[in-house]
């Protein structure tokens, strides 16, 4: 039972990562209907520019960690935002109104110039930090077994739960968060109501970059070490997530999100650590073959 | 007589290789409301949609306002104050019906959003009732009714309404038509109006345009019109 709570919370942590990655997927899936490949290794990039600037502050002396930490989440998502607009704005904006596979193929192509581009500029070893946030407290306690909640996992719980609220209120209640939905429901529509459709889609990306960032800057601290390469398998992840919540859903990105965590850990906890990730796609397909749509995806009816 | 709000000159649209306008030219004035009737296919939506700059128009000149809005990006035209109610509604069917009048109102100015709401209310009571129900849930007369009222939201200059009498019930059309005289006259509002439904929308203008493929053949009063022998047996006869 202890060994049980332990894992429920390891999984929880693992799986708000995922889920703050799978709200770029599917946002931009909602919008344009293309899977951003891409959207992996810009998380990965985030991870770079929060454990750069980290470095960075460590050696002018700021020595007060929360406020070094929030300085590093500031700047990494603005860093890694621009990266996404980037992304956007020279591969998919010009191929805009092309077939659809040809937005697919930009989107593998600066999936590899991204890591690339690390590869290069950062090396290809990995990087590793050493723990900034440590300790926690003892959950609950027993003669052979202690269960622990790290000060990290309440940081990445305590995080995610709050940008998702603060996110789905963006959303749901302001105008941008109108003109999201309404450029993903109708965009000639919406471009006739006088919304700039291309600085929407835009934004959209800006957003997703910046979730992903919070998301590779805990995974930073959390894990300790990363390389150029991480974003792929966190990224498939993470799309998988998106899937399996039903994608095109915000709410759906963070339960497949948490589904996905949970699923990795308590494998990896009472099977083999090997087939994790077997475990976690064979969820994916069964999901799929049940409910092709995802769990909380939405069938398309077309009214006429 | 000073400038129309709304000049057309010579304008041509195309969909790839394919002409669909073949050099338009319509003016409408300040407080007119001016209908375009043709058949089905005759160019009348992609007249509407080439006023929006989408699809742009490859020669002609449109004129808005004194302004040449020709290759203006959509949403910069019709934040110059067009709005368009367009065919087959294009309502946000995910979003209340709140969330698609507010969606209406951003070419306005925010400060007279309780004012334009209030008007619209008025207007079509029946979008008050419904205001937390999701757009997709109505039904088509009233999918219509929230189209026209979203535009409205905007405190447009110009209306463009495309085929507000689609497939919807007789009294909701004569509803609907009686609401578009009641604006024109009470507030002055302009209206370029696309109609199958040519006695309606000949009765409640002040000109016509005729369209046949692509191309003007006939403008006159909405009297005339509907006096006219061509356009009795083209677009009347066995109709209304």
């Amino acid at each position: 039972m202890e060994y049980f709570l332990q894992q429920l919370i390891n999984g929880v942590a693992l799986g708000s990562i995922y889920g703050l990655i799978a709200i770029g997927y599917t946002m931009v899936y909602g919008i344009i209907g293309m899977i951003n490949f891409a959207h992996g290794d810009i998380f990965m990039v985030g991870t770079f520019v929060a454990l750069i600037v980290f470095m960075g502050l460590m050696t002018i002396g700021l020595a007060w960690v929360p406020l070094a930490l929030l300085i590093v989440l500031i700047v990494s998502m603005f860093v890694t935002a621009a990266y996404g607009w980037t992304v956007e704005r020279l591969a998919y904006r010009p191929l805009r109104g092309s077939f659809r596979l040809a937005p697919l193929i930009t989107a593998i192509g600066m999936s590899i110039v991204l890591q690339n581009y690390v590869q290069v500029t950062q090396g290809a070893r990995n990087r590793p930090l050493q723990p900034v946030i440590t300790g926690g407290f003892k959950f609950f306690e027993d003669s052979n077994f202690v269960v622990n909640l790290s000060n990290m996992q309440i940081l990445i719980i305590v995080t995610t739960v709050v940008l998702m609220i603060a996110f789905s209120l963006l959303i749901a209640k302001t105008s941008l968060g109108r003109a999201q939905r309404a450029c993903e429901q109708d965009r000639k529509m919406a471009s006739l109501l006088g919304i700039n459709v291309d600085r929407t889609i835009s934004l959209t990306f800006v957003m997703g970059a910046a979730l992903a960032s919070v998301a590779g800057f805990m995974y930073l601290l959390y894990y300790g070490v990363i390389d150029f390469y991480i974003g792929f398998v966190v990224g498939i992840k993470a799309f998988t997530a998106a899937v399996l919540g039903g994608i095109g859903s915000l709410p759906g990105a963070m339960l497949g999100g948490l589904i996905i965590g949970l699923i990795e850990t308590f494998w990896s906890a009472y099977f083999t650590i090997e087939y994790k990730d077997v475990a976690a796609f064979s969820m994916l397909a069964l999901v799929l073959i049940f409910l092709p749509s995802g769990l909380l995806g939405r069938t398309e009816v077309e009214k006429v | 007589m000073s400038e129309p709000l709304l000049k057309i000159e010579g304008v041509e649209t195309y969909y790839g290789k394919i002409i669909a306008l073949r050099g338009v030219d319509i003016y409408v004035n300040k407080g007119e409301i001016v209908t375009l009737i043709g058949a089905n296919g005759a160019g009348k939506s992609t007249l509407m949609m080439t006023i929006c700059g989408t699809p742009q128009a490859r020669a002609g000149r449109i004129v808005f306002d004194g302004v040449d809005i020709t290759r203006m990006p959509t949403h910069e035209i019709m934040r110059s104050s067009i709005a368009q109610s367009p065919e087959g509604r294009r309502i946000f069917a995910r979003m209340t019906v709140m969330e698609n009048l507010q969606m209406g109102a951003g070419i306005a100015p925010p400060e007279h959003f309780d004012d334009n709401l209030k008007r619209v209310y008025d207007l079509f009571p029946v979008l008050k009732e419904r205001h937390a129900q999701r757009g997709g849930t109505l039904s088509g007369g009233e999918q219509q009714m929230l189209a026209i009222g979203r535009a409205l939201m905007g405190e447009p200059k110009l209306l463009l309404l495309d085929e507000p009498s689609l497939g919807i019930a007789p009294i909701l059309v004569r509803q609907i038509f009686e609401a578009i005289r009641e604006l024109n006259v009470s507030q002055g509002l302009t209206v370029f109006l696309v109609e199958q439904n040519a006695f309606h929308a000949l009765r409640l203008a002040h000109r016509g345009y005729v369209m046949v493929n692509g191309n003007i053949t006939l403008t006159g009063s909405g009297e005339e019109l509907l006096g006219n022998e061509e356009v009795r047996a083209a677009y009347l006869e066995g109709g209304a």
